[in-house]
């Protein structure tokens, strides 16, 4: 007897529809999976014989072949399981055939018969809508998840058990609330809790208004890492299509079991990351932290510490927004639109510029910006000093809360959309040398200004770029309807300095 | 023929080259072997080769020597010729040949020449101070000598090829080739509008005794020779000590008192040499008091705001107390910090940390 049931494959971050195809015939007793599996699909047949007679099924004692198609697709993973389990009940009738037509199945199982919670809900429940499944029997775990997307029936089981009963005609097990969260939430990071540092709340407040990169460039513990934290939190809000792709992918890595993600991301890797640990890469190919970070911020503290291949892979993720990675016979693409901060001490030692207790020489300065990558600063528009706060400064009102500075960054984003509209970008960061060349409007101060300092060697032609699309920010903010001479002095005082324009001044 | 090298002249410079490995152990009393002669310096280093030596040396064949060093287009001038650098003569042992890449009329008609030296590992303000001394003096038309190395030289190097005057720098091996390699692009520029000289041939790598060496070169060469940052021991007090012995005129610009980078200078100040605060003492000191100006030093008065910010700069304040001591705001501060910069009155370095100009 043959019977087939609808599951998915998870390619990347993006579902794959999988038949599972069941055949029992009489023959020497024999379980065999074809279909490209990987060892987890090898295995899942001892997963599936325990599962089936510890639930009270019995395991049919004949020649059992299954078939993951299409069979060019390389499956990887345990959540084949539920589906090769519910299709061989199917072909030895111990459920009704029929009743799987209209269901698509996922899930691992574990030997006792219960429905594990599996990663890449979302995905797969996408996945079943646009293929038109009216029911998607899920893990009970991943109910929440699953449920986000609309038009979808969710049936959220506990075990094979009661999947079979459901099938047989049973009512679907209503489903579960949202989980209360084991630990209580700490009340997340605000900017009213820094005291002092005004030129680098200024420069976050621009970074996240204009979508440029950021390099907090200060001596250790004053505090670059709490300030990079704060970022997320006064970034516009996840549009709806924006946290459901985030959780997708969280979901799909692993890293995210409940519902809907409401914040934006904050990925903040250790410097001894690998290029495919950053990038995304591996066997099978899993999204990097540039993945994770999409729609977020990635905050890469001791820039300098990170290796150079590391840091070069980042180049692709930066310039398309996205990754793409390639592993013989076919191509993965990972999304990566995230606002990249980083951090890193002034010289090797960390102290530059504090007192007189920085002890290196100029030789080892410039080894130590050499080693930050060019291209990577070149992706960077705004570079802040962190200085350790004054006492007075720690003792004074803080300079605003993140409620008032995502009031403000939303403001000025609508006027770069309304700026930009047309062009395909939707922030200053964003936008190429054309659109800079058309769309950033100067006065004659502002025009006085940057020729001054383009001609007097403070600039190279890329770094004039980068002042203008932060001097368009800073208009923005400031609700000017051009870019005026003290927006373009604000602009250099926070200029990135690549080696190109360091050559300039020596 | 007023320039050019003499058959002995090229046979003493070769036995120093072929002698460089023996002279390295012995470097401590590299002055007073110089003084020897040809056959006495064989004799005192040359060891268990001395034989072969005495033999190459007198085998040796100018013709080749000058071969190479046209090949290259070093040109040379030795001492027994009347362009050869009045300066120099006045040494104990003056160099046999000057070895000279670049433009050889920048010494021949050497001005009023001044040697800016002092530490490779310079602090940002000795950097500031060097470069600012070598603008101001290439602008009132003296030449400036140094020693290329990192730091304080290669800043005084660049202030004087900002003022578009002519530099020289002094190098202890190949004059053509840049040492340290980090040079490459100064020494090119060097090239362009000055030269740089060496005591010894084109094929010569860098031995330590050469170090010492040539600094008596550069103090020779200079009327007045000036110490920016050097802690105690540091080659650049060498340079001073032979300007000393010339009986030339030494100058010294102050730093902090607790800088080690400042303790050279200060020892020196104690010892009598002149204060330097900027170019016009130096002008000062050679010419007479207001015989000779810096061109162009005088600058636009600023927006008092800003003239505010810069004398807090000044005194050292780093930027964030002194934009509270200004009485100014994140946004307000950091835009005049960078109209300060384009004003050509201050640099950014490394950590925001500001050096006036």
């Amino acid at each position: 007897m043959l019977s087939r049931v609808i599951t998915f494959a998870i390619d990347g971050v993006q579902p794959r529809q999988v038949w599972v195809e069941v055949d029992i015939r009489s023959g020497l007793p024999a379980f065999t999976i074809v279909g490209l599996g990987d060892t987890a699909v090898r295995e899942s047949r001892e997963r599936i014989r325990s599962a089936i007679l510890n639930s009270g099924f019995t395991f049919p004692a004949s020649r059992i072949t299954a078939n993951l198609a299409p069979a060019f697709l390389r499956k990887t993973g345990p959540g084949f399981d539920a589906a090769l389990a519910l299709a061989l009940l199917a072909a030895s009738e111990q459920i009704p055939r029929d009743g799987l037509d209209a269901y698509a199945v996922f899930g691992e199982l574990s030997l006792g018969g219960e429905l594990r919670d599996s990663p890449g809900a979302l995905a797969v429940a996408e996945g079943a809508r646009r293929a038109g499944c009216a029911r998607l029997i899920v893990p009970r775990e991943r109910a929440c998840e699953a449920a986000l997307v609309e038009g979808l029936e969710i049936v959220a089981v506990s075990s094979l058990r009661a999947a079979a009963a459901v099938l047989a005609g049973g009512e679907p097990p209503t489903l579960p609330g949202a989980r209360e969260s084991a630990r209580p939430r700490r009340s997340p990071p605000d900017l009213d809790d820094v005291r002092g540092h005004q030129a680098p709340l200024l420069a976050l407040e621009l970074a996240a208004a204009g979508g440029h990169n950021l390099l907090l460039e200060g001596a250790p513990g004053t505090g670059k890492t709490m300030l990079a934290r704060r970022l997320p939190t006064i970034l516009p809000p996840l549009t709806r299509a924006e946290a459901i792709e985030v959780t997708r992918i969280h979901s799909v890595a692993g890293v995210h079991a409940d519902g809907l993600i409401g914040d934006r991301p904050f990925r903040a890797p250790h410097h001894t990351i690998s290029a495919a640990g950053l990038a995304g890469g591996g066997s099978p190919p899993r999204p990097g932290e540039a993945t994770l970070a999409h729609r977020g911020v990635l905050f890469l503290d001791e820039l300098s510490e990170f290796a150079r291949p590391s840091l070069d892979s980042l180049r692709q993720p930066l310039e398309d927004g996205s990754v793409t990675i390639v592993r013989g016979q076919r191509s993965l693409q990972f999304p990566t639109r995230f606002m990249l901060v980083a951090a890193t001490n002034p010289c090797p030692c960390g102290f530059a510029g504090v007192d007189d207790r920085c002890t290196c020489g100029e030789i080892e300065l410039r080894r130590h910006r050499r080693r930050l990558s060019g291209p990577l600063l070149d992706r960077m528009d705004l570079l802040v000093d962190v200085r350790r706060p004054s006492d007075e400064e720690l003792r004074s009102p803080p300079r605003s809360s993140s409620a008032r500075a995502r009031a403000r960054v939303a403001r000025s984003r609508e006027l770069q959309r309304r700026r930009l509209s047309g062009t395909g970008a939707s922030c200053n960061g964003e936008m190429d040398v054309r659109m800079v060349r058309q769309r950033v409007r100067l006065d004659e101060d502002a025009q006085a200004q940057l020729g001054r300092a383009y001609s007097m060697g403070m600039l190279s032609v890329r770094g004039r770029h980068r002042i203008l699309r932060v001097a368009q920010t800073i208009a923005d903010l400031a609700d000017h309807p051009r870019v005026t001479g003290p927006d373009v002095l604000l602009a250099l005082s926070l200029r990135q300095r690549t080696a190109a324009d360091a050559a300039a001044v020596p | 023929m007023s320039r050019g090298a003499c058959d002995a002249c090229l046979r003493r410079t070769w036995l120093l080259e072929r002698l460089a490995g023996h002279l390295d152990p012995v470097r401590a009393r590299i002055g007073e072997l110089l003084t020897l002669d040809d056959d006495e310096l064989i004799a005192a280093v040359g060891g268990s080769q001395r034989d072969r030596i005495i033999g190459e040396h007198e085998a040796f064949a100018p013709a080749a020597a000058r071969e190479r060093c046209a090949a290259v287009a070093v040109e040379t001038i030795c001492r027994c010729r009347p362009a050869y650098p009045a300066g120099l003569r006045a040494l104990a042992a003056p160099p046999a040949v000057v070895h000279l890449a670049g433009d050889l009329e920048c010494l021949i008609d050497l001005p009023d020449a001044v040697a800016i030296v002092g530490s490779r590992r310079a602090s940002p303000y000795g950097v500031a101070a060097a470069r600012s001394l070598g603008r101001g003096l290439g602008s009132a038309g003296v030449t400036v000598i140094s020693g290329m190395a990192g730091g304080i030289d290669a800043a005084a190097h660049a202030g004087a090829l900002d003022a578009g005057a002519p530099t020289i720098a002094v190098l202890a091996s190949a004059p053509q080739r840049a040492y340290p390699a980090t040079t490459r692009g100064l020494h090119a520029r060097i090239l362009g509008s000055g030269a740089a000289i060496s005591e010894l041939g084109p094929g010569v790598s860098a031995r330590r005794w050469m170090f010492p060496a040539r600094n008596r070169i550069i103090a020779a060469l200079s009327a007045m020779t000036i110490v920016v940052q050097a802690r105690s021991g540091s080659g650049a007090l060498l340079t001073a000590a032979h300007a000393d012995e010339l009986r030339r005129p030494l100058g010294a610009v102050p730093g902090e008192i607790t800088a080690p980078l400042a303790s050279g200078p200060h020892e020196l100040l104690r010892a009598g040499a002149e204060l330097v605060r900027g170019p016009e003492d130096v002008l000062d000191a050679l010419f007479g008091a207001g015989v000779r100006r810096v061109a162009g030093c005088d600058r636009a008065p600023l927006a008092p705001g800003l003239q505010g910010l810069l004398d807090a700069l000044a005194d050292g304040r780093d930027a964030g107390d002194a934009l509270g001591e200004a009485g100014l705001d994140a946004d307000g501060g950091l835009a005049a910090l960078a109209a300060l910069e384009l004003a050509g009155r201050v640099q950014r370095g490394p950590g925001g940390r500001f050096t006036v100009l």
